[in-house]
């Protein structure tokens, strides 16, 4: 059993799961750091669930699985930036809309599980819980290339997104296309779930949005540090994820991302009452004629 | 699924289909399951789309998953493995709410991060099981068949429950809905009233999260009480008519379900969608009404 973990770490599947998983996280990162930002993790959560009901409507189709993932996606992120004023979409709407599509889901994945001879059983688990030690070469060298093409889009309008994000109505005054930046940036979110349901599955696929970039939003408040923290948080969440499930074999690697993610979104709820406890020491110092302890709070 | 041949054919004659029907007493429990479930989340469903927490409502109700996934595991029973996540959920997001502002960014990744967290440890739960469990679908889209009377009988006693609590703290819970400041200056104890609410979500999604599966409670949830609230702005009709909706929807689908080889949930899901579309349509068109000037009579009166 032990060997098998160690041997892990020498086997291709892993390398390829480390090599897309980095890549997939990176741009989750980025992008997840907008959507927490801009208070649109529903609509990644209805994202994701799109996710599962346009594979497995490409599967009840006949055609590649990927197919409906991308379609689905990013066809979803575009109607619910539609919907919306500036891009944005209301949460009932979004949850309506979803609460649909998802028996529409279990629809077409009764459709491909009774109709077509050779269905695989596991189908629509592998897309509900994804399964990144099963990607070949040639899947992780299209989810490399699509998740950096991702991220290297979201570097590029990264700084008039965050003007749009933090104050729309002076960003639509000084001439950023708020409206354009709301569709462009639900296409990208749509594209990225796409990518990492394919690693993480749909129903964790908002864990790798969302915990990152809510760690990253509690530890800092400048936004370029905080869209870094996040990238950086993902990419790392990954890897350890990834590590804990070679080392123990009967931990699904999408649980140990997740436990890891989760692990540092919990730790970053106790360090942020602590600055708080500390900025209040700094303040009061300030103001009173004793600084007692100075050296402490650093 | 084999009832669809084994039954007789759908026939235009509703009478003789529902004789047919119930005389399958699983069936007859399916009914009674659903027209419990429906009632129970169509009225905390109304409270929620009003108060707009439906990303969290959303996230109790998939945490039944890796309840159920819990409860198989360790081997207690299903129920309490459905309640015991539910409400713990309840607890925790009510819990990081406090750090977070309402409906800002804080709020709505930590709510986030709880629902993948625990959906994670369901896939773990269900990975260690092995075995028996051969697929998570069952827990994931439900099932209505094999729902026993004694099922339907706990149904019932949480459904009373849930719905006198809500009974109770009705009134202050609409007012601190409505208008949270002025409600918690009238002295309404606004953050109680919250957490209170998540937790009886929670008992009510862990509730019809056994009939329809985890991840479609929300249609039940969701669908009846927008449609509602988008035909009227009073309240005491509003409520009525999410009710309505939402038995007449899982009858329907229940109905549907026996005579079609397709999941429950997704006519159920789909029935919801089309009142919900349909109540759009109605309100777009006495929106043009009152715009040329006619006199309206729906919106208001329905």
């Amino acid at each position: 059993m032990n060997q098998l973990a160690v041997s892990a770490w020498s086997q291709p599947f892993f390398h390829h799961a480390v090599l897309a998983g980095t890549f997939i996280a990176l741009a989750a990162g980025l992008v997840g750091y907008f959507l927490v930002l801009r208070a649109q993790v529903f609509t990644g959560d209805a994202l994701s669930h799109v996710a599962f009901t346009g594979a497995m409507a490409a599967l009840a189709g006949g055609y590649d699985l990927r197919l409906g993932l991308f379609v689905g996606c990013i066809g979803a992120g575009l109607l619910l930036a539609g919907i919306g004023r500036a891009g944005r979409a209301d949460d009932v709407v979004i949850g309506s809309a979803f609460a649909w599509t998802l028996g529409l889901g279990s629809f077409f994945l009764t459709l491909y599980t009774t109709s077509r001879s050779g269905a695989m059983g596991g189908a629509g688990t592998t897309v509900l819980f994804g399964s990144i030690f099963g990607l070949n070469s040639s899947q992780t060298l299209v989810a490399v290339l699509v998740a950096a093409a991702i991220s290297a889009v979201v570097l590029l309008i990264a700084r008039p997104l965050l003007f749009a994000t933090l104050d729309e109505a002076v960003a639509a005054a000084r001439g950023v296309p708020v409206r354009v930046l709301g569709f462009g940036f639900l296409a990208l979110v749509g594209a990225c779930a796409g990518e990492a349901t394919q690693a993480v599955g749909s129903l964790l696929l908002l864990g790798l949005l969302a915990a990152p970039a809510g760690t990253a939003v509690r530890l800092t408040d400048r936004p370029f540090l905080g869209l870094a923290l996040s990238a950086g948080l993902a990419v790392g969440e990954m890897w350890a994820g990834l590590a804990a499930s070679a080392l123990i074999p009967s931990l699904p690697p999408s649980f140990a991302i997740m436990a890891a993610a989760t692990a540092a979104y919990s730790a970053a709820l106790l360090i942020r009452p602590m600055a708080r406890v500390r900025r209040t020491l700094v303040r009061s110092r300030s103001v009173a004629p004793e600084p007692h302890g100075a050296h402490q709070s650093l | 699924m084999l009832l669809a041949d084994a039954a007789t054919p759908f026939s235009w004659n509703l009478l003789t289909d529902f004789q047919q029907m119930w005389s399958y007493p699983f069936m007859v429990n399916a009914f009674r399951a659903g027209a419990i479930v429906a009632v129970v989340a169509a009225v905390a469903g109304w409270f929620m789309v009003l108060r707009r927490q439906t990303f969290a409502g959303h996230s109790l109700s998939v945490v039944a998953f890796p309840g159920a996934a819990f409860a198989t595991l360790v081997g207690i029973s299903l129920s309490l493995g459905y309640f015991g996540f539910c409400v713990a959920a309840a607890l925790a997001i009510a819990a990081l709410r406090r750090e977070g502002q309402p409906g800002g960014a804080g709020e709505s990744a930590a709510t986030g991060v709880v629902q993948a967290f625990l959906l994670a440890c369901g896939y773990l739960f269900m990975a260690l099981y092995k075995g028996l469990l051969e697929s998570p679908q069952a827990l994931l889209f439900g099932s209505f068949l094999g729902i026993t009377t004694g099922q339907v009988l706990t149904l019932g006693i949480v459904a009373v429950a849930v719905l006198a609590v809500l009974a109770v703290i009705g009134r202050p819970l609409l007012f601190a809905s409505v208008d949270p400041q002025v409600a918690a200056g009238r002295g309404v104890r606004v953050r109680l009233l919250s957490t209170l609410f998540l937790v009886l979500l929670g008992a009510a999604t862990a509730e019809a999260a056994q009939i329809t599966g985890a991840l479609l409670v929300f249609a039940l949830m969701v669908l009846p009480a927008a449609t509602a609230q988008q035909l009227t702005a009073r309240p005491g009709p509003s409520l009525l008519l999410s009710v309505v909706i939402g038995l007449a929807v899982t009858w329907l689908g229940l109905l549907a379900a026996f005579y079609w080889p397709y999941p429950l949930g997704f006519f159920v899901s789909t029935f919801a969608f089309a009142a919900f579309l349909a109540a759009h349509a109605v309100r777009a068109l006495a929106g043009v009404r009152a715009r040329s000037g006619r006199p309206v009579l729906l919106g208001g009166a329905v």
